[in-house]
């Protein structure tokens, strides 16, 4: 099995062990030990929450830079609709899209028609589906990583349609390819992304061998260029052409908008959609079709390397997607044999749930029991001193050998405090308390 | 043939804490999938320890949920203080329902409990006492 790259790097040269990254992690995938933070590989589901919460910077989406996009003759920009909601109201998604010839690219170009193909297909594959309910929408790179993880037997009703992202990047370089006589490999299409789990997406995407999108950039990176170019110079901003529905698909709940489909539920925030995924593996959500999913409370438009305030971008969003309005003619992508086929990705995506506590279900049994009897002895209030992010996973550390139970430092003030109070109880406290700690100096 | 480990533990559920209700049958399933439990098998367990569960919540005070997993089985018993089931050849028919109008509101009491456990189970057994409460025990084969 493949090893799985992640889209966060921690640098241990900046980390100050503050345990921030640690109690933000929505699945206990960190650690902080001997002051510095590690990441248990398997369990990341690329959320970004870390990366956010980490005071120091230490730790970063491994997203591609602007200097390492030279290697590519024409570079073409493709912004997440996220994008659009960051900057201030008075400036109109052409002349964002504007501004970003200004800041390296040749070519800028949006995505939402190709939001609203997807939205057609999907909404044509939920007609043709005869069950079980409900499907969920596999546009959260996050969402898809953590039904693969934590709710494997949910991976088949991930549907099978390609992202709008993709579909738009396939579409402007057969196209670009053609007009500028370049070799398809000489045009960089280049994301412009909300999230760090963008860039795994790319990287290992799901169901198929290769991205169509050839780097990832992080909006919060090219923000500041491109607002310093929209206040100081006066671009030629072409005409329109943006999908209101399309745009919408940067607020939870966008997609739902753009499908016009009945019983479909958008679920936004990671511990809501744990919860409504734990519920639709129990069949308890049969009367639902369609379930959005997305890792972020406010959907893509508060992706962690956004700089907005989420809240504040979805307003945005919703305010350009109404002056937008939905296209007055739906654009085709794919060669127009029925969209649905085109969109559709036929490779199968695999489940990989979480390795149980051992292959041999009778040691696992043991060590759940051993696990269940050290948390009873534990202090259960959850402080993280010892470097684990609650007391339960600190049993499992200590039982799994990730740590040694005299890691946690409640007991060992316990059991200090004992001796103290026996030493003081008994007849020469001061000698006693005063040897031992003779002992003990240099 | 040597000693099979077994891991139990036993959880308290309270009658009408509708605010909490499901949370035992979610912990249920996260100790399943731990111990590496097939998919199947978890769901199979989770349902019916949550519909094992909701009958302690619409219909007593106070019950409790015992599980034991051992590497053959998974063993779920649940005993509550309630009002006890009167007819249970009757309960066990699917849409038979005593739960109240209250519940009804919010979406429970279809009847379908008990008979989704015995449809999840490998064998069901239950018996109660009027006025004093029930004892319900599933046992599924791994």
């Amino acid at each position: 099995m493949r090893r799985f790259s992640h889209s966060v790097r921690i640098t241990a040269g900046k980390c100050r062990g503050r345990m921030a990254c640690m109690r933000a992690c929505p699945t206990e995938a960190i650690r902080v030990r001997r002051g510095k933070a590690s990441l248990l590989e398997d369990r990341c589901i690329d959320c970004g929450e870390c990366v956010r919460a980490c005071p120091h910077g230490a730790i970063v989406a491994a997203t591609a830079h602007m200097e390492d996009l030279s290697r590519f003759r024409y570079k073409i920009a493709l912004p997440s609709p996220a994008l659009f909601g960051q900057f201030p109201e008075e400036i109109p998604p052409e002349a964002v899209l504007a501004s970003l010839l200004r800041v390296g690219f040749d070519e800028a170009c949006e995505p939402t028609a190709a939001c609203d193909a997807v939205a057609r297909a999907v909404g044509e594959y939920l007609n043709k589906h005869p069950g079980p309910w409900p499907l969920i929408s596999p546009f959260c790179p996050t969402v898809v990583r953590l039904v693969q993880a934590r709710y494997p037997s949910l991976a088949e009703r991930l549907i099978p349609i390609d992202s709008p992202m993709e579909i738009a990047a396939r579409e402007i370089r057969e196209r670009r390819a053609r007009q500028l006589g370049l070799a398809p490999h000489q045009i960089g299409i280049i994301s412009l992304t909300p999230c760090p789990p963008q860039m795994v997406a790319v990287k290992y995407p799901p169901r198929k061998k290769s991205s169509n999108i050839d780097a990832v950039v992080a909006i919060s990176e090219i923000f500041e260029p491109a607002l310093r170019v929209l206040s100081s110079t006066k671009l030629a901003v072409p005409a329109g052409g943006l999908s209101g529905t399309g745009l919408g698909w940067a607020v939870l709940g966008g997609q739902l908008e753009a499908l016009s489909a009945e019983s479909c539920l958008a679920v936004g925030g990671l511990d809501h959609v744990e919860r409504i995924l734990g519920d639709a593996e129990d069949g308890k959500l049969a009367k639902v079709r369609y379930l959005e999913c997305q890792a972020c409370a406010q959907g893509c438009c508060g992706g962690s390397l956004t700089v907005e305030n989420p809240y504040v971008a979805r307003t945005r969003i919703l305010k350009l997607a109404e002056r937008c309005g939905a296209p007055r003619q739906p654009r085709q992508f794919g060669d127009g044999g029925g969209f649905q086929q085109t969109l559709l990705l036929p490779g199968k995506l695999t489940a990989r749930p979480l390795a149980p506590l051992d292959e041999d279900i009778s040691v696992a049994i043991s060590k759940r029991t051993r696990i269940a009897e050290l948390l009873h002895g534990l202090p259960k209030i959850d402080c993280g001193a010892c470097g684990s992010p609650t007391c339960r996973s600190f049993a499992e550390d200590v039982v799994l050998g990730r740590a040694v139970i005299d890691d946690c430092d409640v007991l060992i003030a316990r059991r200090s405090r004992r001796h103290l109070d026996a030493a003081a109880s008994s007849k020469h406290p001061a000698t006693t308390v005063g040897a031992r700690v003779r002992e003990r100096s240099p | 043939m040597s000693e099979q480990p077994v891991f139990s533990q036993c959880f308290e559920i309270r009658g009408r804490d509708f605010a909490n209700a499901g949370r035992v049958s979610t912990t249920v399933k996260s100790i399943l999938k731990e111990i590496g439990m097939a998919p199947a098998l978890v769901r199979r367990a989770a349902i019916a320890a949550y519909e094992a569960e909701m009958n302690v919540v619409l219909h007593a005070d106070r019950g409790f949920l015992e599980l034991k997993v051992s590497p053959g089985r998974v063993q779920v018993t649940v005993v509550d203080q309630g009002q006890g089931i009167g007819d249970i050849e009757l309960a066990m028919r699917e849409g038979y329902s005593t739960a109240s109008d209250e519940a009804r509101e919010m979406g429970f009491g279809a009847g379908m409990g008990l008979p989704n456990i015995r449809k999840n189970a490998d064998e069901f057994e239950i018996e109660s006492d009027v006025g004093r409460g029930t004892r319900l025990d599933f046992r599924i084969r791994v």
